[in-house]
C-alpha cells in the first residue's frame, strides 16, 4: 500500500483536487473505496440516507460522497444546517423510523456538539427499549492527523466513543478494509461510529471495487466488525495498531526486519467489538507486544489494549507491554505535529525496549 | 432538498428576505382562551370551540389525568416509587397533546408527561416501569407511536424531526407533536430541532408547556423574548399562545397546529401558558424559590374546575356521568396501586441483552461472570465462603 501524507486539508483551508474518479480502473484509493461503498449501499436499500455539512453537491470536504446527489437525488444525499447535534439528533429520528442514516461530522473535532446525541441517545436508546428501538445510524467521522491541518482538523476522539457502551466503533486501514467495513457498517443493526483516517483518503491499492461489490452482495465478504487482521506475519514481537497507525506500524516492522527481528502487526479494524482472540493469540505466541496509537496514550484504547493482553498473555510475556502513542497534549500545530505522532523510529525504539537480552 | 416543497413560503430574492407573511407567523397578542376561569365561553373567531361530545369526552381523560399525578405522588410518599415530576395543574395540556393526535401520530413527551403518555393509551403499569426504578423505560414506542420519555432535555425534539422527516420521505400523512418544557427552550437542541424542521419543512408540532419554572429558575431568568411562541418567527414558522389551563382553547389551537402539518404546511410551535403547582418533583423543596401567594394565585385557574363549570352550565356533565368519570379514574388509580404494590421482579441478565443486537464476546464474559456470582450467592452456605463473610464483618 502506497500513501500520500502530503495532501492538503480540505476546510477552507486549501482544497483537495482528489476527487474520488470513477472511471473503471484496478486502482482505488481509500476515498473512491468509500465512495463507492456508499453508493452500493443507497443501491442495494433505499432506506439508507446520507446527510451532513458540504456533503451534496459539493461531495463532502474530502469528496467523499462524490455524485451521490447526483445518482439517487437530494432527498437521499443532501446538505443539512450546519448544526452538528442537529445531524445527530435528526438521524435518531429517522433510525426510528425505518431509515438507515449515515451522517457526515466534518471533521473530527466538529463532531463533539453532536456527543450528547450521541452518547445519551444513540447509544443508549436500544438498551433503553429493550432492543425494541435499534438505530441503525452510521456515523462517518474524517479523523485523526498527518495532514498538517489546522487546530480542530486532527483529533484522534476514538477513546470517547469506545468508552461508551452501545457503540461499535471502526477505523480502517486498507482501501479494501474501507469498502467493505463501511458496507458492514450500514448494515449493521447497531449504531457505528466510523473513523476514517484522513491521511489514509489517498493511499491507493490494487483493487477493483465492481468485485468488491459482488463479493459483499454475495454475502462472501468476511465479516470484519469484531475482527483483527494480522496485517504482517511475524515471530518475536507484536505490534497492535488501528486506523492511521497501521501503515507506520507496517513501515516499523519492514525496517526491523532489516536488523534481523520478526515482527508482526495486528491491525485491529475494530476497535469495539475489540478481538481478544487474534490479539491474544499472537502475544502468547511472540510473546512481546507493543501497542500503537495516535491519541494521546492516558486513558486511551492503546491503555486498554495494554491492560487486557497483560490479563491474559501475562504467563507469555518476556517483557512488559509498552505503548507508542501521542504525547498527553493537545493535538500540535502543523509544523509540530511529526514530533507528536507515533513514527517508525519512536516504534523501533520501543521494540528495542522489549527487554531482549534476558 | 426543502425548497421545492415550500411553496408558498416566501424566500430569498436576491439576497433579500421578502417582508410579505411575517407578521402572519406572530401570535397572538394574549394567550388563546375559549373558556374563561369562571367557566364562560369566550369566543375566538379564529378558533372554534370544540364539540360539547368533545370537551366532554376529554374532560373525563382530565379527572382521570389527576387521579394519576394524585396516586402517582402517594405512592411515592409510599416509598412505592423512586421520584415523580407531577404535572399537577398541567393536565389539560397533557390530555389535548394526546388528544389531537391519530393513531398513525407519534407523541415525543418528556419525564413530566405521563398523563399524556397515559392517555395515548400507553399502559400505566409499563410507564411507570422508569420511576419505580425497574429499567429505564418499560413500554415499546412502536405500539402506540410514543417515544420514550426524554429527560436529557430537549434532545427528543430533533427526534421528533427526524420521525418526521422520514415520514415524509415515504410520503406518510404522520404528524409528531413533541413536548418540552419552558426551560428547556434554551437549550441548544431546541434551536436546532426548530430550525431542522423548518428547513426540511416537516409536520412536526412543536408544544412548550411553560410552567414558569425550571426546577427553581423562573422563565425570566430564561429568555427576554416577549414570548416563548416569538421564538417560532425566527425559524419562519407561525407561533400560537394559548392558555394552557383550558382544555377547549388547548384543542382548538394544538388541533389547527396538527391539521396544518398534516396538510403540508409544515412546523409550528404552540406554547401553553400554565403552572407547575406542585415541586419539581417529590424530592425537591420548592418553598426555597416561590411564595405559597405565588401557587395561590394559580388554584383559581384549574383546569378541571373550570371545564367541570362549563360543562355543568351547559348540562351536558349529568351527576351520573360524573359519578362514571370518577369511578373510571378510580379504576385507573387502583390498576397502578396494585401493580406498583406488587413487586416485579428484575432480571440482571438483562443487563447485557440490549446493549447491542448481538452480544459482543466482551459483554458474554461480564454476563457470565454476574452469573456465576448470583449462582454463588445463592448456593446453600459454604463453610469457607461464610467464613470469609464473617471476617469481612468483624472489620
Ligand atoms: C440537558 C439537561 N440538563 C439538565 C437537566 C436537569 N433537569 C431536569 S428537569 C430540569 C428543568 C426543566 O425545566 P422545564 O424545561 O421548564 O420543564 P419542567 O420540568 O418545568 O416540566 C432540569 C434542569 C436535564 N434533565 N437535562
Ligand atoms: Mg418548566
Amino acid at each position: 500500500m502506497t500513501q500520500t501524507t502530503e495532501a492538503p486539508v480540505a476546510d477552507g483551508i486549501g482544497q483537495p483536487d482528489a476527487t474520488p474518479a470513477r472511471a473503471a480502473t484496478t486502482t482505488s484509493t481509500f476515498a473512491m473505496a468509500l465512495n463507492a461503498a456508499l453508493a452500493d449501499a443507497m443501491e442495494a436499500d433505499p432506506a439508507v440516507l446520507m446527510f451532513g455539512e458540504d456533503v451534496g453537491p459539493l461531495g463532502g470536504v474530502f469528496r467523499i460522497t462524490d455524485g451521490l446527489t447526483a445518482r439517487f437525488g437530494e432527498e437521499r444525499c443532501f446538505d443539512t444546517p450546519l448544526a452538528e447535534a442537529g445531524i445527530m439528533g435528526m438521524a435518531v429520528g429517522m433510525a426510528m423510523n425505518g431509515m438507515r442514516p449515515v451522517v457526515e461530522m466534518q471533521f473530527d473535532a466538529f463532531a463533539y456538539p453532536a456527543f450528547e446525541q450521541v452518547v445519551s441517545h444513540v447509544a443508549k436508546m436500544p438498551n433503553r427499549t429493550k432492543g425494541k428501538v435499534r438505530l441503525p445510524i452510521v456515523i462517518r467521522i474524517p479523523y485523526a492527523g498527518g495532514i498538517g491541518g489546522v487546530e480542530h482538523h486532527c483529533d484522534s476522539s476514538e477513546a470517547y466513543y469506545a468508552h461508551t457502551p452501545g457503540l461499535t466503533v471502526l477505523a480502517p486501514a486498507t482501501v479494501r478494509d474501507a469498502y467493505f467495513m463501511l458496507r458492514e457498517a450500514i448494515a449493521s443493526p447497531d449504531p457505528v461510529v466510523f473513523l476514517e483516517p484522513k491521511k489514509l483518503y489517498w493511499s491507493k491499492e490494487e483493487v477493483d471495487l465492481a468485485e468488491l461489490r459482488r463479493t459483499f452482495d454475495d454475502g462472501e465478504a468476511p465479516r470484519r466488525i469484531g475482527r483483527a487482521v494480522v496485517a504482517r506475519a511475524g515471530t518475536d514481537a507484536t505490534l497492535i495498531s488501528y486506523g492511521p497507525s497501521v501503515p507506520t506500524a507496517l513501515a516499523a516492522a519492514a525496517a526491523a526486519a532489516e536488523e534481523g527481528r520478526s515482527i508482526e502487526v495486528i491491525d485491529l479494524r475494530s476497535i469495539v467489538p475489540f478481538d481478544d482472540e487474534t490479539v491474544t493469540e499472537s502475544v502468547r505466541r511472540t510473546g512481546r507486544a507493543v501497542v500503537v496509537a495516535e491519541a494521546p496514550g492516558f486513558a486511551s484504547v492503546a491503555s486498554e489494549i495494554v491492560a487486557r493482553v497483560q490479563e491474559r498473555c501475562f504467563h507469555s510475556l518476556a517483557a512488559p507491554v509498552l505503548r507508542v502513542t501521542g504525547f498527553d497534549i493537545p493535538f500540535p500545530s502543523p509544523k509540530l505535529e511529526h514530533f507528536y505522532l507515533p513514527s517508525v523510529d519512536r516504534i523501533l525504539d520501543a521494540v528495542d525496549a522489549l527487554q531482549w537480552e534476558d | 432538498m426543502s425548497t421545492a416543497t415550500n411553496e408558498g413560503r416566501e424566500s430569498v430574492l436576491d439576497g433579500v428576505r421578502t417582508p410579505t407573511a411575517d407578521s402572519a407567523l406572530l401570535p397572538s397578542a394574549h394567550p388563546v382562551q375559549l373558556v374563561d376561569p369562571e367557566g364562560r365561553h369566550t369566543p375566538d373567531d379564529r378558533y372554534p370551540l370544540p364539540s360539547g361530545e368533545d370537551l366532554l369526552g376529554a374532560y373525563g381523560r382530565l379527572v382521570s389525568g389527576r387521579r394519576i399525578n394524585d396516586q402517582a405522588n402517594a405512592l411515592v410518599r409510599q416509598g412505592r416509587m423512586a421520584v415523580y415530576p407531577s404535572s399537577h395543574g398541567q393536565e389539560a395540556c397533557q390530555v389535548a397533546a394526546a388528544t389531537v393526535l391519530g393513531d398513525e401520530d407519534w407523541l415525543f413527551p418528556t419525564y413530566r408527561d405521563t398523563v399524556a403518555v397515559v392517555t395515548r393509551g400507553v399502559d400505566p403499569l409499563e410507564v411507570f416501569t422508569l420511576l419505580r426504578g425497574d429499567w429505564h423505560s418499560g413500554y415499546d414506542p412502536y405500539e402506540h407511536k410514543v417515544a420514550t420519555q426524554a429527560t436529557p432535555l430537549a434532545t427528543q425534539l430533533l427526534h421528533a424531526v427526524g420521525v418526521a422527516h422520514a415520514a415524509k420521505l415515504r410520503g406518510e400523512s404522520t404528524v409528531v407533536l413533541a413536548m418540552c418544557g419552558d426551560g428547556a427552550t434554551s437549550e441548544g437542541d431546541f434551536h436546532e430541532a426548530l430550525n431542522f424542521a423548518a428547513v426540511f419543512h416537516v409536520p412536526v408540532v412543536f408544544f412548550i408547556q411553560n410552567n414558569e419554572f425550571a426546577i427553581s429558575v423562573p422563565l425570566t431568568s430564561q429568555t427576554v423574548a416577549p414570548s416563548l411562541a416569538h421564538k417560532a418567527i425566527g425559524y419562519g414558522m407561525p407561533g400560537e399562545r394559548v392558555d394552557g389551563n383550558d382544555l377547549a382553547a388547548l384543542l382548538s389551537v394544538l388541533g389547527s397546529a396538527v391539521s396544518r402539518a398534516r396538510d403540508g404546511g409544515g412546523p409550528s410551535l404552540v406554547e401553553a401558558h400554565t403552572y407547575r403547582m406542585q415541586a419539581h418533583t417529590n424530592a425537591d423543596d420548592a418553598t426555597r424559590y416561590r411564595s405559597a401567594d405565588d401557587v395561590e394565585r394559580w388554584i383559581p385557574k384549574d383546569p378541571l374546575v373550570r371545564m367541570r363549570t362549563y360543562l355543568k352550565g351547559l348540562e351536558l356533565l349529568s351527576d351520573e356521568a360524573e359519578t362514571d368519570l370518577a369511578a373510571a379514574a378510580d379504576t385507573i388509580a387502583a390498576t397502578i396501586r396494585k401493580g406498583l404494590n406488587t413487586d416485579v421482579e428484575v432480571n440482571p441478565a438483562d443487563l447485557f441483552e440490549y446493549v447491542y443486537a448481538e452480544k459482543t464476546t466482551q459483554l458474554r464474559e461480564q454476563a457470565e461472570q454476574l452469573r456465576e456470582e448470583l449462582a454463588r450467592d445463592a448456593a446453600p452456605a459454604d463453610p469457607a465462603v461464610t467464613g470469609s463473610a464473617t471476617k469481612e464483618n468483624q472489620r
